[in-house]
């Protein structure tokens, strides 16, 4: 393995593939707080030559980290393509990758030979432009109780968080939500009090608001998995259930999760869920949220996000949902590196065959405009994004933060043409609230119609 | 030939735009100014032009602080409604970034300000691990202010927003002091801390050597509120001990917990902990 190069006269070396990972990428304040960013622009650079001619198989073969992550990501790799692409560089792969001659399905084979590590490195290489149109091509469906992502389709999730878990609140949002046709990605839900009570009331709230109105969606509440698997077992109606994953063992047992208990979530949502599936797992994810907890373990955020989703990949989600900008400015700076964090994440999501959702969404402690967060959301989805959030106005009153809202929905579809899901597009225009062209309507922003 | 359905229609129609233009805030204040829109409370403000059951729009409104039933222009954000959200981003980010008024607080309590290993607002935002700790200097006057044998400890620092710790931290301190006074209990003099993140405390009680600290900081700032404080509270806080351990009152503005009565529990707090010698998990409330 090749680990040094000159650049203009100038030798630049690398220690092992976990420095040049690092050193390859665009600046990020969660880098460079562990001084594994790289020191000049040049340097960047240099790692970029260099990471573009490692072969796929020196990178299988050079393990960045051993864990429970690692191995359940190696354990997907499909051997007979890996065999065939393993003498690839990582310049070759996001040529070919972008070349016309690639199809979609061509490169959903390809995928199945990669582990996290060559997806990360491939985005590295790559510009904006690069990642908007290499997942373009990527696009990746999933069904729960309906399809999401579909070509032509772009979703939302309804995110009706109160901050008191008030159900009166909570369908208060979903009512307005849906007079925007949004919620055909899921009424989901992130409670306060983490109980199975509480789950539990939040689940009956949203679907037999569900019922009433025959609305072709599914409903999530995003308490810990452990929480929504006693609310199910307790008989609560979930079509999905829902964790926060990472890219490393030690992150995941923080969070509380393991593969075995991800294992026994999906068992369980498959024999006492309401939907049909096969797809019956929500995911979040971010960069930087092991290191906000410290156990990034020398790693850079976007690798480890990488693997954060060859993780996910193994309980074949519904939805992955990034939220990077939710960390804070310790992780991603301002406007700029949520974009490109943004733009990174989505790409690797549909490269390593993920259905993709993004929430571009902003704290108030970061240096990021609302414009920033509106340019991340035009480009995302340009670039294929599965589904957005939902919320009122943006403003999350429960969590505290900005996130993408029911009139950015309707504005995204309009600006692209595209149409929500299938059923539920034809839900929306039964009620009147879309026309067949997919348009608002008159009727479309009163939240009144649902009394 | 127009039929009477449509006449009604426009007649209604004007009737509503005048209506909106009488209401247009083409009033000013008496002293010349343009009405302030962040004082319209939202939870009143309906613009959705002929809703379907304007009462039941009325009453979902009660029901959450989220925006509803704002309307829209094409699909977009009605002019008022974006420049609303706008305005409290904007007190948000304020409360984040301007740093603390030298005539405000810091005179009324004669606070001494002690800084984190934080050079500037730019440094303690991207480096939390620096929030929490002093250098040997800082330590020496910290110490040099509680002095020796304290038992109850109780230091104000700006954390994510200047604005909160402005507007909640003396009348929440005075109820505390309040609270404790009436067991006897006595506290050290307070101090301020700039750029202090919550586990600041943790040094603070390795170096005063305190029973109880007690940190009233300032919130990441939300768009509802820009001026939401916590008081973060440890039993013999000291570097490196869990999470578990801090007790936390949060929510303390004048539309959550009141000042007043946030500083009156936080004392009975206290008191537990000094009794039961526990906080955070180890301490039932």
């Amino acid at each position: 393995m090749r680990l040094k190069t000159r650049i203009a006269g100038k030798s630049y070396e690398f220690r092992d593939l976990r420095d040049l990972f690092a050193r390859a990428n665009e600046d990020k304040s969660g880098d460079s707080l562990l001084g594994i960013g790289a020191r000049s622009v040049s340097e960047r650079i240099a790692a970029r030559i260099v990471l573009s001619e490692i072969t796929l198989g020196e990178i299988r073969s050079n393990p960045l980290i051993e864990d429970e992550v690692t191995r359940v990501i190696d354990d997907q790799i499909n051997e007979s393509v890996f065999n065939e692409i393993k003498g690839w560089t990582v310049g070759y792969l996001r040529e070919w990758l972008l070349d016309h001659g690639t199809t979609p399905e061509m490169a959903r084979r390809v995928s199945r030979g990669l582990n996290s590590e060559m997806v990360a490195a491939t985005a590295k290489l790559m510009t904006a432009m690069d990642l908007v149109y290499g997942a373009r091509k990527l696009r990746v469906w999933a069904t729960c109780a309906t399809c999401v992502g579909l070509p032509g389709t772009l979703s939302y999730r309804i995110q009706p968080n109160h901050p008191a878990d008030d159900v009166a609140g909570v369908l208060a949002s979903i009512r307005e939500g849906f007079s925007y046709a949004s919620g055909d990605a899921c009424i989901g839900i992130n409670p306060v009090e983490d109980n199975a009570d509480n789950t539990k009331m939040l689940l009956n709230a949203s679907w037999d608001f569900m019922q009433k109105w025959k609305i072709p969606t599914q409903n999530v509440v995003l308490s810990h998995v452990t929480t929504q698997m006693e609310a199910v077992r307790q008989g609560a109606p979930a079509c999905m259930l829902f964790q926060s994953v990472a890219g490393t063992q030690s992150t995941n047992e923080a969070f509380g999760v393991s593969e075995k208990i991800l294992d026994e979530a999906y068992e369980l949502i498959t024999k006492y869920g309401m939907a049909k599936g096969p797809n019956l797992m929500y995911f979040e994810t971010g960069q930087g949220s092991e290191q906000s907890l410290e156990l990034n373990e020398g790693i850079d955020m976007m690798t480890l996000e990488a693997r954060t989703y060859g993780f996910a990949k193994k309980f074949s989600p519904f939805m992955v949902n990034n939220v990077s900008g939710f960390i804070g400015p310790e992780t991603l700076y301002d406007g700029r590196q949520i974009i490109r964090a943004s733009l990174e994440d989505h790409f690797m999501g549909k490269l390593t065959g993920l259905p993709m959702g993004m929430a571009p969404c902003y704290t108030n402690h970061t240096k990021i405009e609302q414009d920033d967060q509106e340019m991340a959301t035009m480009l995302l989805a340009l670039a294929g994004s599965n589904y957005y959030m939902g919320v009122p106005l943006g403003d999350d009153v429960m969590l505290a933060y900005q996130d993408t809202s029911y009139h950015d929905d309707a504005t995204l579809r309009e600006l692209l043409d595209l149409k929500p899901a299938p059923e539920f597009f034809r839900w929306a225009v039964g009620m009147g609230i879309l026309d067949e062209n997919g348009r608002l309507t008159e009727r479309a922003g009163d939240a009144s119609i649902f009394i | 030939m127009i039929a009477e359905a449509d006449v009604k229609k426009v007649i209604e129609q004007v009737l509503l735009e005048l209506e909106n233009a009488s209401d247009k805030p083409a009033g000013v204040t008496s002293d010349g100014y343009l009405p302030d829109i962040t004082e319209v409370d939202l939870r009143s403000q309906i613009f959705v032009p002929n809703p379907v059951n304007r009462g039941a729009l009325e009453t979902l409104k009660k029901t959450t602080p989220a925006r509803l039933g704002v309307w829209r222009a094409g699909p977009r954000y009605k002019t008022e409604t974006l420049l609303r959200f706008r305005a409290d981003h904007a007190a948000a980010m304020d409360a984040v970034f301007n740093e603390m008024p030298e005539d405000g607080l810091l005179k009324r309590m004669n606070l001494k300000v002690i800084q984190t290993l934080c050079t500037d607002k730019d440094n303690y935002l991207t480096r939390p691990d620096l929030g929490r700790k002093f250098s040997d200097e800082a330590k020496a006057e910290i110490k040099g202010i509680v002095g020796s044998g304290a038992s109850v400890l109780i230091y104000i620092s700006d954390g994510l927003s200047t604005t909160a710790v402005e507007t909640c931290a003396e009348d929440t301190y005075k109820a505390i002091l309040q609270g404790l006074d009436r067991s006897g209990i006595k506290t050290a003099p307070p101090f301020f801390v700039k750029y202090g993140r919550v586990p600041a405390q943790d040094e603070v009680g390795d170096v005063t050597g305190a029973d109880v600290v007690v940190t009233l900081i300032g919130e990441r700032p939300g768009l509802v509120t820009a001026e939401s404080m916590s008081s973060y509270m440890a039993y013999k806080p000291t570097v490196g001990m869990p999470e578990a351990r801090r007790t936390v009152v949060s929510n303390i503005h004048k539309g959550g917990t009141p000042p007043v009565e946030a500083g009156a529990y936080i004392a009975d707090i206290i008191k537990l902990m000094l009794e039961n010698k526990a906080s955070g998990l180890d301490l039932k409330l």
